[in-house]
């Protein structure tokens, strides 16, 4: 357990993906069977122990220690796991082995009589052998009754140091939030044999932890784990950019074309095992988000699977994938979030139909069939997305100014691009060149004056690199800036030099890591500000939110007196509600 | 004769009045006597100051020949009298030089510990218990949340580190005296054989450490390494400097820090640290309450730090106990180390 905590403390710290990676990897090879197989299933969030309540840790501390001393310390830790794992006493086994150990200190201090002995502890992750494993508690738990639980509780939290009561702690209760993913995790272990974490992705609805047969595989001593899984993840398809020169090289005739949505890429899967459905849905990488979106499962009634994209849906209408976060910010699903979120699946393609895989038929093939399986299906949270016609290039280009006029009415504002599919296009895993291609909408673009720079992280720590922009408004005051927005990328590793220059030279004033910067009608740094897609917010005090805004361009050349002004972006607002703008 | 009639606290520092000196004041006095050169408690600007040898040493190299009107040197356990009142500093365990002071008069003796640990370090004197009357404690980790634990630990941790990340540099933020050069001798006592390099800001006092007879091994200074000879080492830098441009020299830095903050987990995230090391030259919860206790002081006075939780504790023992609103303590890091950044 302890090294499982040390894992999960560096990894809670570390903010580099592959450094994540590496502190994964390491532990997965360093560690035995089963152990490595339990912390592979915490890490992807495979365990669950319902009884373990916050309530329940609250109490045990509660009886162990001073209720004052308790509430200065939690008020000044600030979190409920962290401050128990910091304050729980000293088991009385623990006393004994520090008192026996401090007479043999050498060089400890002599002058001193008792108060020696509490700095002398050895520290409880060198006990070696009888130390607790992560192995124990997942099977202690698994058997354990409810009421067994308080005192099964506290042994281990007195068997273990702070770094394992912490993580104890926060396993068993559910808290176990590090930043790490389920895929990173598996991305991990496939980096044990250097395999690709989508063939994992693969085996993983017939795996079981403590995943034996997965590592086995991993370091070559075992075959393969078979996947009996029937309704296993397929591999995505995805597509290529697409700019409106490439055009002139490719024939009107040989594609087909259908909106591009802004939601999730999801993959539905439904499949018969024995009398039962099992029925899954998967993110474009393969993960499991089933869980999350229990109520599209139901609609899933016939055997098949799905690619297509998850929105939601209020009163018949696409809305937008700000709406769409908020859902996805929520961790527990509750029957209020599902009426006030409803989810939606629209149809792009069909990869079987019952058992029949259909990945080798071309798609104008797999497009008919898809329209009779979603007849067929003839439900309301699923829906097929409507084919955009056009017989030449310049209908297609209008088409993408204009979806509302263009058959998407209402839902344009959902509307990212548009998809151009061969219609002899197999469905390829990966991103093969040729079959698919993406074609965005134009961004949207501002000129917003730098307010505020703030450090980034990781490898961009000492750098500022995360800008609030803001834009001119009639204000108390007369005229003054109001925040629009944030961006963090966009500029080259030159432009980012350039502005964490300026943010230094020009700094008014510091609140911790973030800085002002001057922003005045003669001083200041105009950027130019793409983005793709503007909503009304009540969060902002600008009334607006942008989606997916980036530095476009630094405007070194403009006084920010000329950068523009915030009824542009409510006229822009008011036009994307209306289906009007460009 | 009260405890008061001996020290009195003031907002600038606790007073003798009687024999007319104050103990580390926040603003310049006539007669001032030093626990430790840390910068919030040893100042510049005094009249006369009375302090270790070695913390008048590190004055010196801090502030410049002239931070004083007069110095005097004092030795562990040795007598001084001044006024009225009987003067012996004391070891306090806390970093070179460092020293509690003891001021007794008509049988009454009062203990000012200034910051103090009692727990083993290579580059210091160990705590010395001094019984007294009134005993005046820190409190900077006086919640039962910071437990420090064993120092060998983090450092094993810091050595995994490096072993797993040979391709980075990693760059241990530290308080330039004291804390820095524990960590070198620390990162010795493991066997750790390579250079250590050193922030510019760290120079000066840790070659003052190895002119005491400190073995600290090979060190080196940044300046002038260039990014390929940085891979897989430590340095030993200010904590300012760990998200300063100074670490863009190094190939992708990681950085560490070693304190007692580093315990609590917001603490180090506010830091942008990635690998914390509790590491501490203050007394712990356990360390304070058994200091306290040991004594045998009647009654506690408290200062910087979480007073609050000291004197609640004090209250269940039946210890007399107040805190004193001494202004300007704080962490070392607060006061006079922002000479660590390459700010433009
Ligand atoms: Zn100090
Ligand atoms: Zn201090």
């Amino acid at each position: 357990m302890n090294r499982f905590a040390e894992l999960l403390n560096r990894l809670a710290y570390e903010p580099a993906r592959n450094a994540k990676l590496r502190l994964i990897a390491d532990y997965f090879r360093s560690t035995p069977d089963p152990e490595r197989g339990w912390a592979l299933a915490a890490l992807t969030g495979a365990l669950s122990f319902p009884h373990a309540k916050a309530g329940l840790i609250r109490s045990l501390i509660a009886e162990r220690t001073d209720p004052v001393l308790f509430e200065l310390s939690y008020d000044y830790v600030g979190d409920l796991s962290e401050t128990v794992a910091l304050m729980w006493p000293p088991s009385p086994s623990l006393l004994a082995a520090e008192r026996g150990g401090a007479g043999s200190g050498g060089d400890a201090p002599t002058s001193t009589t008792e108060s020696c002995l509490s700095t002398a502890i050895p520290h409880p992750s060198s006990q070696g052998e009888g130390e607790l494993s992560l192995t124990t508690v997942v099977e202690t738990l698994s058997t354990l009754g409810k009421a067994q639980l308080p005192k099964q509780l506290a042994r281990w939290l007195d068997a273990l140091d702070e770094t394992g009561r912490w993580a104890l702690i926060k396993l068993v209760t559910g808290g176990l939030r590090i930043g790490v993913s389920a895929r990173l995790a598996k991305t991990a272990a496939a980096a044990l044999s250097g395999t690709d974490a989508h063939d994992i992705e693969l085996l993983w609805p017939g795996l079981k932890p403590p995943y034996i047969d997965l590592f086995a595989w991993l370091e070559g001593r075992a075959e393969k784990p078979a996947s009996d899984d029937p309704a296993a993840f397929r591999p995505a398809m995805l597509a290529h950019a697409l700019e409106e020169t490439d055009l002139a090289e490719l024939q009107p005739s040989d594609f087909m074309a259908e909106w591009k949505w802004d939601g999730i890429r999801v993959q539905a899967v439904s499949a018969r095992r024995d009398r039962d459905m099992i029925t899954r849905l998967y993110s474009r990488t393969g993960e499991d988000i089933s869980k999350s979106f229990p109520d599209l499962l139901d609609a899933l009634h016939l055997p098949g699977a799905v690619d297509g994209e998850l929105l939601i849906m209020r009163g018949g209408r696409v809305q937008s994938f700000n709406v769409l976060q908020q859902r996805l910010n929520r961790k527990t699903v509750t029957p209020k979030l599902i009426a006030e979120f409803p989810a939606h699946l629209r149809a792009y393609d069909l990869l079987a139909d019952g058992a029949e895989d259909l990945r080798e038929r071309p798609f104008a093939e797999r497009r008919t069939r898809l329209e009779s399986f979603v007849a067929q299906l003839d439900d309301e949270h699923i829906d097929l997305s409507p084919l955009v016609s056009f017989a030449t290039w310049d209908e297609l280009i209008a088409a993408r100014k204009d979806p509302a006029a263009a058959g998407a009415g209402e839902d344009a504002t959902a509307v990212e691009g548009i998809m151009l599919k061969r219609r002899d296009s197999l469905y390829l895993p990966g991103r093969p060149k040729g079959p698919w291609w993406k074609w965005k909408r134009d961004p949207f673009i501002i000129d917003a004056v730098l307010m505020y720079a703030q450090r980034g992280h990781g490898k961009r720590s000492s750098y500022y690199s995360d800008y609030t922009f803001g834009v001119w408004t009639r204000g108390d005051n007369g005229e003054e800036l109001v925040p629009v927005g944030k961006a963090y990328f966009g500029f080259t590793d030159e432009e980012l030099l350039q502005i964490d220059r300026f943010v230094r030279r020009n700094t008014t004033e510091r609140f911790g890591p973030v800085r002002e910067v001057v922003h005045e009608a003669a001083r200041g740094l105009v950027l130019e500000v793409a983005f793709e897609g503007l909503q009304r917010s009540t969060r902002h005090k600008s009334g607006l939110a942008m989606r997916f805004p980036r530095i476009n361009r630094l405007r070194w050349d403009k006084p920010p007196s000329e950068a523009d002004r915030l009824e542009l972006l409510q006229s822009m607002v008011t036009k994307i509600e209306q289906g009007l703008a460009s | 004769m009260r405890p008061e009639d001996i020290l009195v606290p003031t907002p600038a520092g606790v007073c003798c009045k009687i024999g007319g000196f104050h103990i580390d004041p926040t603003r310049p006095v006539a007669r001032a006597l030093i626990t430790h050169a840390h910068s919030d408690h040893a100042r510049a600007g005094h009249g006369a100051v009375l302090a270790t040898a070695e913390t008048l040493d590190l004055m010196r190299l801090r502030y410049g020949e002239n931070f004083a009107g007069t110095t005097q040197a004092a030795a562990y356990g040795k007598r001084i009298d001044l006024g009225g009142v009987t003067v012996t500093f004391h070891p306090a365990g806390h970093v070179l030089g460092s020293a509690q002071i003891a001021v007794a008069a008509n049988g009454l003796r009062v203990v000012a510990s200034g910051d103090y640990k009692n727990v083993p370090d290579p580059t210091c004197a160990p705590f010395e218990l001094v019984p007294c009357d009134v005993f005046i404690t820190e409190a900077t980790f006086a919640l039962p949340v910071f437990r420090h634990g064993d120092p060998d630990g983090e450092i094993a941790k810091l050595m995994g580190s490096v072993a797993l990340f040979p391709e980075r540099a990693h760059l241990v933020g530290a308080y330039s005296l004291g804390k820095a050069q524990r960590v070198i001798a620390l990162l010795r006592k493991a066997g750790y054989g390579a250079p250590i390099y050193l922030h510019g800001a760290m120079e000066k006092i840790t070659r003052y450490y190895e002119s005491r007879g400190f073995a600290l091994g090979e060190l080196r200074v940044v300046r002038g390494a260039s990014k390929a000879e940085l891979a897989g080492t430590i340095t030993i830098c200010p904590p300012s400097a760990l998200n300063d441009l100074w670490t863009r020299r190094f190939p992708e830095p990681l950085a560490a820090f070693a304190s007692g903050w580093m315990r609590v987990r917001a603490r180090a995230r506010q830091q942008g640290v990635s690998l914390p090391l509790v590491i501490s030259d203050h007394a712990d919860w356990n360390d304070l309450t058994a200091t306290i206790a040991a004594t045998g002081a009647g009654e506690i006075w408290v200062t910087h730090g979480q007073e609050d939780a000291l004197v609640h504790w004090c209250g269940t023992r039946g210890l007399k106990a107040r805190p004193l609103d001494i202004v300007g303590y704080g962490d070392e890091d607060d006061a006079g180390e922002q000479d660590g950044g390459a700010e433009e």
